[in-house]
């Protein structure tokens, strides 16, 4: 039968030279279309004696499974060039740049007053808001500053004029964010101030403030961040130790010293000053002056209406410009205020 | 507060260094702010006696000298300063000397003679800004001694920052004290001894407001020489701590209050009539003030007068007419104690303030006043001659000094550690405060020096400041435990302000003051809230909307070459009112506001150059309030474009506005293509429903679209209102996918393209219900917006 070992070998070199896939499908039908010779050939076989038949018709069957195969394998060839051929085609430069929208960033003073408020969240402290233009009520006489009391004179005030163009005397904008903590605590006793133990008030105030003063460390608007703890046996030292483990972990160092400096507040008794030294860095080994903090005065208590013989109360108050800035590098307060985005754009 | 330390020194026994010094001083609330040697670095410079000067051979400007500088031979200096003449005591810089700034001074030949040294200015020696010569010394300065020791330049200058409870530490006697308690040193005692008179004359003194001024002593001098110079000890010590030398008169009163705290006063006892009053200002008085000013002076001011005219207010200035001069010869000295009630405040009313009403207005130690009026006479007569009258004393009732209370179970309580009772005694005894012990109970009388101690608190602080904040404990903080509030209905801050980053948006903070111009083109406001004090006129009334300080962002980034700008903030905005909550007459609403300005998508390759437009900007606020649904109607806004623009809707209340710049403004600002804006009530924008579920159905959607022509200026949202009534209930959704105008649309017409997308949570529709129900909205739109089905 070299008959059939030749068609085989005769079929597999004409699928070889073809590379198009109607045209094999056409040469396919010369060896097994309805004519083609491995049919043929099967026909043939009826013609045989029966005990030729046998081996005959297995010899074809062998051919034209070799035959079918090389047909399956060249299919398969020309499909993968032609996959080939296409996805070469489709070949992009992968390294143009991506087609996104441009982000915008927050204001580095925001991103810093995310991290102050969460980080003081998760020790308790709720967030508190008030307004802007604000009674000189809260923002003096409930903090222990009466009229003419030296302290005033520490804050240069700006106050508003009447429609009339008369100067307000009640109102002004105020200078910094202690009177949230005055409607917070007198709210916060309407609300509980009839129990035998009234809940602790444990909250920050952020917010911009007003004094008048400008120049390159001072800006007329800027903001602040207080905080307010009171309860029973709220002490110095709990302070001391809630604005440690808050330095600590806003500017995620160990390597911080802190310390408590006596200093005056008519608001706060104990009163200190709040310094920092970085042991590294272009600040290093400096000590910063970065916050005002006491025990609450018991006379801000009374004017609340809680009894300080039963409670007391610590607060604190940052400069939060002045923590941005040596959180991120910034040496000029007034880049803050200014809008420039090549500035911004560096806090995205 | 500024001081020479060598002076304070003197007053205090301690071998503290400087810096050791200044720390204790700053750790026990005295802030000091500046510690500055008084010269800089130098050497071998000594006084010298200038014995021959003859002219230089070869040079017209200097000239050659025979010094005496004390070391045997005289040397010979060849010296170009201006004012060198024989007999002058003049420094001079020794060979081997080395000068401020490095400079070493060799035996050098100068225009061919030998100069063995240098005599020296006061710029040259670093001590003054400015020379016109070389620094002439008294005769008496002796020759050879070191400049440095002779002018004690071996001190430095402390300046402190004084917390205005601490009165009592605005004299170097007052610090002394108090470094005397910190440091555990002791005091040096000032003798001042009573100064006998020898002169009758006397002037009587009346109490006219004792409650303002409860005590008083004046003292009449006679025969003194105002023209005396003033010693150069004292000139040294005023200077380093602030004051220059005017005449040996007012130095001494300035020296007696910068040692003991107690501010005096000299008139002319000539200008005096009568007796002397210390009484409340009378309507309608006037005076000039030794600043020059003169002064209608309010009823509630305490005057110092004579039976006809006001001399002074007390304790802030004195006036002109009374005051001494260099011709003055018969004085009447004035110590006093003055309320500090009836002084603070009062100079800074009229705008200014002097270094006695700093001190009165916190509190002058009264127990201290004759002290301060003998010093100031010991030292008039010292430095002036002249003859002293007695002293005459006027005395009401002192302010009262009431015991004050304090626990140690308190202290402890407050401080959160534990204090021993004698911990506290000794504190206390160190710090000079009267007590008496009932049990772990101390009964404190302030001394008549402190006046910021009347409650416990005082006391408290007092331990906690001398035992030393560093001592006190840091424990991690403690609380009860227990959640907080936290709505789901309310969108936090940060969420919102990150929705906008992320659409491309870039966070400012402006200024809540804004230029009077902004609040007119972008508000109509024509009667803003003005500031009473503003401090430019560019921030004289607050903004009642955000859209000025985001243009202005807008104009400051095109100057700096950015084409593609988008901005936001978040802030208040002012507004007056009838009512107006929590503060009467505002209203002071949380705003956010944007600004989109450029190209709708940054600048690339693959970007088109679509600039910006309404519909970029109205999908990012509707993005930022999804899923809640807005309605937009148009309005005239002063900001904004008349046919682009809108108020913005949330559940029938108006929440904001947005829209293109006006034409108008665009010109103004001088912008090369109007920005898109828009300013929404920020906590509108934090309101988000909780969800509610609803069924999904099961059933396929069946999607149809419909094309239709109607007018030109049918808008949207009228249309999709219209029809909500008449949709029948399988239309589940109403999307809107093209707008066309132009070739096969009529004129005046526009072609709007629907998808409808009809479903049931039950069953599968049936071909024959979505037929009916595409017609029942085509019809609907038929009769209702004269719709014509496109084909």
């Amino acid at each position: 039968m070299d008959n059939l070992d030749q068609i085989v070998s005769e079929a597999q070199a004409a699928f070889a030279a073809i590379s198009d896939p109607d045209a094999l499908e056409q040469v396919k039908a010369r060896f097994l279309g309805k004519s083609g010779q491995i049919t043929e050939l099967l026909k043939g076989l009826g013609k045989l004696p029966p005990d030729e038949k046998k081996t005959a018709g297995a010899a074809i069957n062998v051919a034209k499974s070799a035959v079918e195969a090389a047909l399956i394998e060249r299919r398969e060839a020309i499909r993968k060039a032609a996959l080939e051929a296409r996805l070469a085609e489709e070949a992009l430069d992968v390294t143009l740049p991506g087609r996104a929208e441009a982000r915008g960033g927050l204001h580095p003073v925001t991103r810093t007053l995310e991290r102050i408020e969460s980080l003081f969240r998760s020790i308790g402290f709720e967030v508190a808001d008030g307004p802007e233009i604000e009674e000189d009520f809260f923002n003096f006489t409930a903090m222990n500053t009466p009229e003419d009391h030296p302290a005033r004179s520490m804050h240069d005030t700006f106050y508003l004029q009447n429609p009339d163009g008369t100067i307000a005397d009640k109102v002004l904008l105020r200078t910094h964010t202690s009177p949230i903590q005055a409607r917070y605590m007198k709210a916060h006793v309407a609300s509980y101030g009839q129990l035998e133990n009234m809940p602790e008030i444990r909250i920050i105030a952020p917010g911009r403030v007003y004094r008048v003063d400008s120049d390159a460390t001072h800006s007329p608007m800027f903001n602040q961040v207080e905080g307010l703890w009171v309860g029973e046996g709220v002490s110095f030292a709990d302070l001391k130790g809630v604005i440690a483990d808050f330095l600590k972990s806003f500017f995620e160092t160990d390597e911080l010293k802190v310390r408590f400096r006596p200093s005056f507040f008519p608001f706060t008794e104990p009163s200190a000053e709040i310094d920092v030294a970085f042991m590294s860095g272009p600040l290093e080994g400096r000590w910063l002056e970065i916050a005002g903090c006491g025990m609450v005065h018991p006379d801000v208590l009374r004017i609340a209406g809680i009894d300080p013989e039963k409670y007391t109360g610590f607060a604190f108050g940052f400069g939060q410009d002045r923590l941005t800035m040596l959180r991120y590098g910034v040496n000029d307060l007034r880049l803050f205020f200014e809008g420039d985005l090549r500035f911004l754009r560096q806090f995205a | 507060m500024k001081f020479s330390e060598s002076w304070l020194r003197t007053l205090v026994d301690t071998t503290l260094s400087s810096e050791e010094l200044s720390h204790l001083l700053t750790m026990a609330g005295l802030e000091v702010e500046g510690l500055e040697p008084v010269a800089p670095q130098f050497n071998d410079v000594v006084v010298a006696r200038v014995l021959e000067v003859v002219k230089h051979p070869d040079a017209d400007r200097l000239n050659v000298c025979k010094v005496d500088t004390g070391r045997g031979e005289p040397a010979t200096i060849v010296c170009g300063a201006p004012n060198v003449a024989v007999g002058l005591h003049v420094p001079c810089a020794l060979p081997g000397a080395r000068l401020p700034g490095g400079f070493i001074i060799k035996i050098a030949k100068v225009r061919g003679i030998e100069s063995s040294g240098m005599l020296c200015s006061a710029k040259e020696l670093g001590i003054a800004e400015e020379a016109s010569g070389l620094l002439v010394l008294p005769e008496d300065a002796p020759v050879g001694q070191s400049i440095r020791e002779y002018l004690d330049l071996d001190d430095n200058q402390f300046e402190l920052k004084l917390t205005p409870n601490r009165a009592d530490c605005l004299s170097l006697a007052g610090v002394a004290r108090e470094v005397a308690a910190i440091a555990g040193a002791s005091v040096k005692p000032i003798e001042v001894p009573e100064v006998a008179a020898t002169i009758g004359n006397q002037r009587p003194v009346v109490l006219d407001a004792p409650a303002a001024c409860p005590l008083y002593y004046g003292r009449v001098i006679k025969g003194v020489d105002a023209k005396a110079p003033t010693p150069a000890w004292m000139v040294r010590r005023l200077e380093r701590s602030g004051i220059r030398s005017i005449s040996a008169l007012v130095d001494v009163t300035n020296y007696v209050m910068l040692e003991l705290g107690q501010p005096l006063h000299a008139f002319d006892n000539t200008k005096l009539e009568g007796a002397v009053h210390a009484r409340m200002a009378k309507a309608d008085e006037k005076l000039l003030l030794l600043n020059e000013q003169t002064i209608a002076i309010d009823d509630d001011v305490l005057m110092i007068a004579d039976n006809v005219k006001p001399l002074a207010m007390a304790g802030i200035m004195g006036g002109e007419e009374s005051g001494i001069t260099l011709e003055t010869s018969e004085l009447f000295l004035e110590s006093a104690f003055f309320a500090p009630k009836a002084i603070a405040g009062r100079a800074r009313r009229y705008g200014f303030g002097s270094d006695a009403s700093h001190r009165f207005e916190r509190g002058v130690d009264f127990g201290g006043t004759r002290r301060a009026m003998e010093r100031a006479t010991q030292l008039i007569l010292e430095i002036c001659g002249g003859e002293a009258g007695p002293v005459v004393e006027a005395r009401a009732e002192m302010p009262p000094r009431n015991q004050v209370r304090l626990r140690g179970a308190r202290a402890a309580r407050v401080l959160g550690m534990a204090i021993s009772a004698d911990q506290i005694a000794k504190l206390f005894s160190g710090l000079g405060l009267p007590y008496s012990r009932e049990g772990d109970d101390f009964l404190v009388t302030p001394p008549s020096w402190r006046f910021d101690i009347e409650i416990e608190e005082d006391l408290i602080e007092e331990i906690a400041r001398l035992h030393g904040y560093d001592n006190i404990p840091a424990p991690a903080p403690r609380g009860n435990l227990k959640m907080m509030v936290q709505p789901e209905a309310q969108r936090p801050q940060a969420r919102i302000r990150q929705m906008l980053v992320d659409r491309g948006y870039q966070e400012v903070v402006n200024f809540a003051f804004v230029e009077e111009a902004w609040e007119v083109d972008f508000s109509a406001n024509t009667n803003p809230i003005r500031l009473a004090n503003p401090i430019a006129s560019q921030m004289a009334v607050m903004r009642s909307t955000l859209f000025g300080g985001l243009i202005s962002n807008l104009v400051t980034n095109l100057r700096r070459k950015q084409t593609r700008v988008r901005l936001f903030e978040v802030g208040r905005t002012f507004h007056r009112t009838e009512q107006g909550t929590p503060v009467a007459g505002f209203r002071q609403p949380w705003k956010l506001a944007a600004l989109a300005y450029g190209g709708a998508l940054p600048e690339s390759w693959g970007s088109g150059a679509r600039k910006v437009d309404f519909y970029d900007v109205k999908g990012d606020l509707e993005a930022l309030l999804a899923p809640a649904t807005l309605r937009f109607e148009k309005l005239a806004h002063p900001a904004l474009h008349p046919g682009r623009s809108a108020r913005i809707l949330l559940a029938g209340r108006e929440i904001g506005v947005i829209g293109e710049l006006h034409p108008e403004w665009v010109q103004k600002y001088d912008l090369p293509q109007p920005p898109l804006l828009f300013e929404v009530d920020f906590n509108a924008v934090k309101a988000a429903a909780v969800p509610v579920y609803s069924e999904v159905s099961k059933f396929p959607p069946v999607v149809r679209d419909l094309a239709i022509v109607v007018d030109h200026g049918l808008e949207l949202q009228t249309l999709l209102e219209g029809l909500k009534d008449h949709l029948p209930l399988l239309v589940q959704d109403i999307q809107l996918f093209d707008v066309y105008v132009g070739k096969g649309v009529p004129e005046n017409k526009k072609s709007l393209a629907f998808r409808i997308v009809m479903q049931d949570t039950q069953r599968t529709l049936q071909d024959a219900e979505v037929d009916l129900a595409m017609q029942q909205l085509i019809s609907c739109l038929e009769q209702e917006f004269a719709a014509q089905l496109r084909a």
